[in-house]
């Protein structure tokens, strides 16, 4: 700590942190632009002058730039001197030259930094008679809005995009006050991280395009905690409501998780909320096949009579939340409950728990992940399965860059330097997937195998390490070996990643054995396992290693076990081939299902209950670290909509459950879960019950100025009803309450006086970038480095076979897509239009085999698809890589191997862009790696499936 | 004792006096008073000199509106105009305080002097975008937000409001 002078007053300060983040932490309010706290100082923007005074005698100082100095002992400084203060407004208003008089119709407004940075500094009036510059605005896709003339040339756009993000196709194109921030030619931007470009910008130049054509200002928004439901990693999110719709979805700062910044797929990917196809009234099917509406009361006692009749199957939902899960559990017990995953990727998960269970190694949370120094990727393609996480390992990459500087005594804030300094060195990072990954581009090392090679791979290297030699006898991947072996031991803190994505347990099996052995070796290792889906872990803690999965219920109602099924929130149709969950329901003579949109599966129900989504509900979700998390409904569900624990609940106690005789709230059910469930004893802690009250009060969803409380319902009826009252969390659905440092699981929306853009935030956290003053939201249940006694260094299972596929057939590999493969988020406008349809990737020698060409089709197995073809010639020989989750792959399984043959009666779709029209900053970092002498094996790696000989 | 008797008489005087004044009172609504231009009565939404909507849903109204009687929600017409979906006034609650005017960017919304708007059902106070929109231009003859604002709309290019330069051609190199 260091004492500094701010205009006559001593305060204490971190020595070394720049003077801009000094300020903000003392709770001075000094203007700023170009800084981000995620990614430091490039004193671009001149915004942040104060006067520095060599000592006490000095009546005359100089001005810096708060972001660009450090602290140290002693110092003097003035914010509100006349020079520095004059100085900002001159800044200010030298930005504004240009803008445009565009405030009442502009997204941004009413959040807009520069509004309030404006305000600050007590600029008003434009002195400049010129012209304003105009630029033109480029399309960027559905997703993001793009109105340049806006720009006040921070240059925090392009080092989010570029320097963190690492895209390629946004850059500052021109010069002085022609400057243009865009793409080279109009496209959808490339980055799956675009999305943060909303928040990032200071103004309104990146807007969220959904938001814009049907706008609600901020401080009409009504906001709740919540969190992503898009992926495992459980990014914490805080959505808008206003008139029943969803409106957007802001990132909710937890330093462990998701800290600033969100992926597209959590940011554009909750519009399903607002579906035309959301289900509001129960529904009793006829016998003709219609559905006869109830309200609530009939749908309630229909549903205790198939309850009652026959004995009843329940299938749960990794997308639904653990109480609703377990309250379903505990309708048709332990024995009966399918947790909901498909059968091939139930093991899967379950085994994913059990690794993570018995390891030594650290599971790390985001923020862990950033800390790596050498990463390890087995098999999953992050950026598609899990996102946020493919970001973290951006920075993580970037760990090098920060030890070159603390080396040379540069502050970690020094974002340009620091980039000057290290250049294109980077953390040793080693992809081996299926096919390319967007990751690819910081790798030192890229390589495509087959699922079960990466295995061997994997397996290979932890053998090397544990008994120092490499008895991988073939070349190509031998020297691979020796390579990550290297790599691993010659860092501190290495990470290894894996997951279910390329559907095959060996690979986390063998990702978990190298991180044990690492550990056996004194690493700090850390082991992150994706999984599938928001509720995934939790879902496989809720249940036994022998829960029964769907193909295991079918036996058994088709033996007669069961009457009745219910189906919780669960499309079952992507769980499985159509002929499979046809069977599989047609086994039952009731279904029930509940869910909150019509899908094929709620289509077939005898009685289809209307289930609130994660905006309108509450719940607890874990995520792929093991995080228990809370959302909270965002506003009231309308018409019979209930959430799923409301049913079953209700249901439970028509039937006079003995289970749920106490349990009355929703955190009665979460606490009997608690007590049920070893695993997840701790998710009680993961937020407060309803019982808490933020200094007395309860926490409002909505901010102090939201208008039109007294028009918004008046054309139903002048007579204001009572406001709702909540009472299932500490949440106010009014503007009544204490938003002020709440705990971070209930933190609804950031604001504070001067400051009304997202900015906000460091009033919230303790100091600027670092935990909420309310602590970190959630709690981590899977307790990591805790190894049973019993593990072993490396493995005993039979070694995974090099891939031999006989002449003709494929290996089908999953291929995940960021927009498409994840159900609901596919459905959101916007977004959906991202959504391909199906597509199978081969290498250009099987293309030439089959005599197809991009664009043609190609029939897969004996029709069980026929779907358009990509050439790529980083999908490994013998594999055929196929679009997860896209229309059209619906009857594709991963790791089946098929034929491919071309589909004569195929209709070419548009014809794809020519090269010519993609220009070098366009094109992916192919080329770029090879001249950066990075060793990129994408092609290499066909003659690593040759050796056909001394395997098996 | 004079003085205060003086006072009684001087009281007197003064009220008979009234007896010959013109009377204040008018014999409403028989005759209407008058009432200036910029009275704060029925508020209206006005249209620019071209005959477009001026309202762009900006939503400042709304949040100016001491009893948050006003409702509205954005939309954009096909010419990138933005415009209000639907536009609320629930005049039963409405104190005409002309906050709401004060407020407006482009003087959609003003206050008119026109007071007579009793109801003898509340529902019936009110009003919606139909019931607000006047064809004029109110108050304010001249002024239409686009031609100053920088959004492109049909008609309006970019470069081609107030005071601005033709975009600028990122491609030049020229200095």
């Amino acid at each position: 700590m260091a004492t500094i002078y701010i205009d006559g007053r001593a305060y204490e300060a971190e020595a070394g942190e720049n003077l801009l983040q000094a300020c903000l932490n003392l709770g001075l309010d000094l203007p700023y632009f170009c800084w981000h706290p995620a990614m430091g100082s490039i004193g671009a923007c001149r915004q942040c002058a104060v006067v520095q005074f060599k000592n006490a005698e000095d009546q005359r100082g100089r001005i810096v730039m708060g972001c660009m100095t450090p602290v140290t002992e002693g110092a003097i400084f003035s914010l509100a001197g006349d020079k520095a203060q004059q100085f900002r407004q001159n800044i200010v208003e030298s930005l504004m030259l240009n803008h445009p008089h565009d405030c009442p119709v502009c997204a941004e407004g009413g959040e807009c930094h520069l509004q309030d940075m404006t305000v600050m500094v007590g600029h008003r009036d434009r002195h400049y008679r010129g012209r304003k510059n105009t630029h033109r605005n480029q399309y960027l896709g559905p997703l993001i809005n793009h109105e340049m003339n806006r720009c006040i040339t921070c240059y925090r756009c392009t080092r989010y995009y570029n320097d963190y993000a690492g895209g390629t196709d946004l850059a500052a194109l021109a010069s002085r006050d022609h400057v243009y921030f865009g793409r080279h030619q109009e496209g959808v931007l490339q980055s799956q991280f675009a999305g943060n470009l909303v928040e990032v910008c200071p103004t309104g130049v990146f807007t969220d395009k959904v938001l814009v054509h049907d706008y609600t200002r901020k401080w009409d928004l009504q906001s709740a905690p919540s969190v992503c439901v898009g992926c495992a990693v459980g990014c914490n999110t805080m959505p808008g409501e206003r008139y029943g719709k969803l409106k957007r979805v802001h990132n909710r700062f937890n330093a462990e998780v998701n800290g600033y910044f969100l992926c597209d797929r959590g940011r554009f990917g909750a519009g399903f909320v607002n579906s035309k196809q959301n289900l509001f009234l129960p529904g009793l099917r006829q016998p003709e096949g219609t559905y006869d509406t109830l309200d609530h009361h009939q749908a309630l006692h229909h549903m205790q009579q198939a309850c009652t009749t026959g004995k009843v199957a329940g299938i749960g939902s990794p997308r639904a939340s653990v109480e609703a899960n377990f309250l379903l559990r505990s309708l048709v017990g332990a024995e009966n409950f399918s947790p909901g995953f498909s059968a091939h990727e139930q093991p899967l998960v379950m085994e994913v728990l059990q690794l993570q269970q018995h390891t030594a190694a650290v599971i790390p949370d985001i923020a862990t992940i950033e800390s790596a120094d050498a990463v390890l990727i087995l098999g999953e393609d992050v950026t598609n399965t899990a996102p946020r996480i493919a970001l973290a390992l951006r920075q993580s990459v970037r760990n090098k860059a920060l030890a070159m500087a603390a080396e040379l005594g540069l502050q970690p804030w020094q974002d340009a330097a620091i980039r000057n300094l290290a250049q294109d060195q980077r953390n040793p990072l080693y992809i081996t997937s299926v096919a390319d990954t967007p990751l690819d581009d910081v790798a030192e090392v890229a390589i495509s195998l087959a699922p079960n090679e990466i295995a061997r791979l994997g397996n290979a290297v932890a053998r090397n390490i544990a008994d120092e030699v490499n008895q991988l006898p073939d070349e190509p991947l031998r020297s691979q070996v020796d390579a990550i072996v290297t790599m691993l031991m010659s860092a501190q803190r290495p990470l290894i990643i894996s997951g279910t994505g390329c559907g095959t347990s060996t690979i986390t099996t063998a990702a978990a054995q190298l991180a044990n052995v690492l550990c056996a070796k004194g690493k700090r290792a850390m082991l992150c396992l994706v999984v599938p889906e928001a509720n995934s872990l939790g879902q496989a803690m809720l249940c036994d290693a022998d829960a029964p999965d769907l193909d295991q219920l079918q036996h058994r109602a088709t033996s007669g076990e069961f009457d009745t099924l219910v189906v919780l929130e669960n499309d079952l149709y992507r769980r499985g081939t159509n002929v499979q969950i046809d069977a599989l329901l047609a086994a039952f003579n009731q279904i029930l299902v509940l869910d909150g949109m019509d899908n094929p599966t709620t289509s077939l129900a005898t009685l289809a209950l209307p289930a609130a989504n994660f905006a309108e509900s509450e719940g607890t979700i874990v995520s792929l670290e093991g995080r228990a998390q809370r959302y909270y409904p965002l506003f009231q569900p309308t018409a019979e909509r209930r959430p799923s624990w409301v049913w079953l609940l209700a249901c439970l106690k028509e039937l006079t459950h003995k289970d749920v005789e106490a349990l009355h709230h929703f955190d009665d059910i979460t606490r009997a879960c608690a007590n049920a469930i070893p695993a997840l004893s701790g998710i009680t802690a993961a937020a407060p019950d309803h019982h808490f009250r933020n200094l007395g009060q309860k926490i409002p969803r909505q901010t102090h100025r939201n208008s039109g409380r007294t028009a918004i319902r008046a054309n139903i009826s002048v007579h204001e009803p009572k406001q709702a009252v909540d009472e299932e969390s500490p949440l106010a659905y009014s503007m009544e309450g204490l938003n002020r440092a709440p705990p971070g699981a209930l933190l609804p929306f950031v604001w504070a006086p001067g400051w009304n853009s997202n900015q906000s935030l460091h009033r919230f956290q303790g100091e600027v970038g670092g935990p909420l003053k309310g602590g970190t939201a959630g709690v981590r249940i899977l307790l990591s480095g805790n190894p049973s006694p019993g593990v072993s260094n490396y493995p005993e299972k039979e070694e995974p076979a090099f891939l031999d596929m006989p002449q003709g057939l494929w290996l089908l590999v999953p291929r995940q897509q960021i927009f498409g493969s994840e159900e609901l988020s596919a459905l959101s406008p916007g977004l959906c239009e991202l959504v391909e349809d199906a597509y199978i990737e081969i290498c250009p020698a099987d293309a030439k085999s089959l005599g197809v060409s991009t664009g043609d089709g190609i029939m897969v197995g004996n029709s069980l698809a026929t779907l358009e073809v990509r050439i790529n010639d980083a999908v490994a020989q013998s594999c055929a890589g196929f679009s997860v989750g896209l229309r059209g792959a619906e009857n594709l399984e991963a790791l089946h191997s098929v034929s491919l043959q071309r589909a004569d009666n195929w209709r070419r779709r548009t014809p794809k862009p020519s090269s010519e029209e993609v220009i070098g900053s366009d094109r992916t970092l192919n080329s770029e790696a090879l001249t950066r002498g990075t060793f990129r094996q994408r092609s290499a790696r066909k003659q690593s499936t040759l050796p056909e000989g001394p395997h098996v | 004792m004079l003085k205060a008797l003086a006072s009684q008489f001087r009281t007197l005087w003064t009220i008979l006096q009234h007896s010959f004044t013109k009377a204040e009172t008018v014999q409403y609504p028989e005759r209407q008073p008058y009432l200036a231009p910029r009275y704060r009565g029925r508020i209206v939404l006005t249209k620019d000199p071209d005959g477009e909507e001026r309202c762009v849903a900006c939503n400042l109204c709304a949040v100016a509106c001491p009893v948050d009687c006003i409702a509205l929600q954005q939309g954009v017409k096909e010419d990138g105009r933005w415009y209000p979906e639907f536009f609320r006034i629930n005049f039963s609650r409405c104190i005409l305080c002309g906050m709401c005017e004060e407020a407006c960017p482009t003087y959609a919304i003003q206050l008119t002097p026109d007071f007579e708007m009793c109801e003898y059902d509340r529902k019936n106070m009110v009003y919606e975008k139909e019931h607000l929109q006047i064809e004029g231009t109110g108050k304010y003859h001249d002024y239409n937000f686009y031609r100053v604002s920088g959004l492109a709309i049909t008609g309006k290019d970019k470069g081609q409001a107030q005071s601005e330069a033709e975009p600028v051609d990122v491609k030049g190199l020229l200095p």
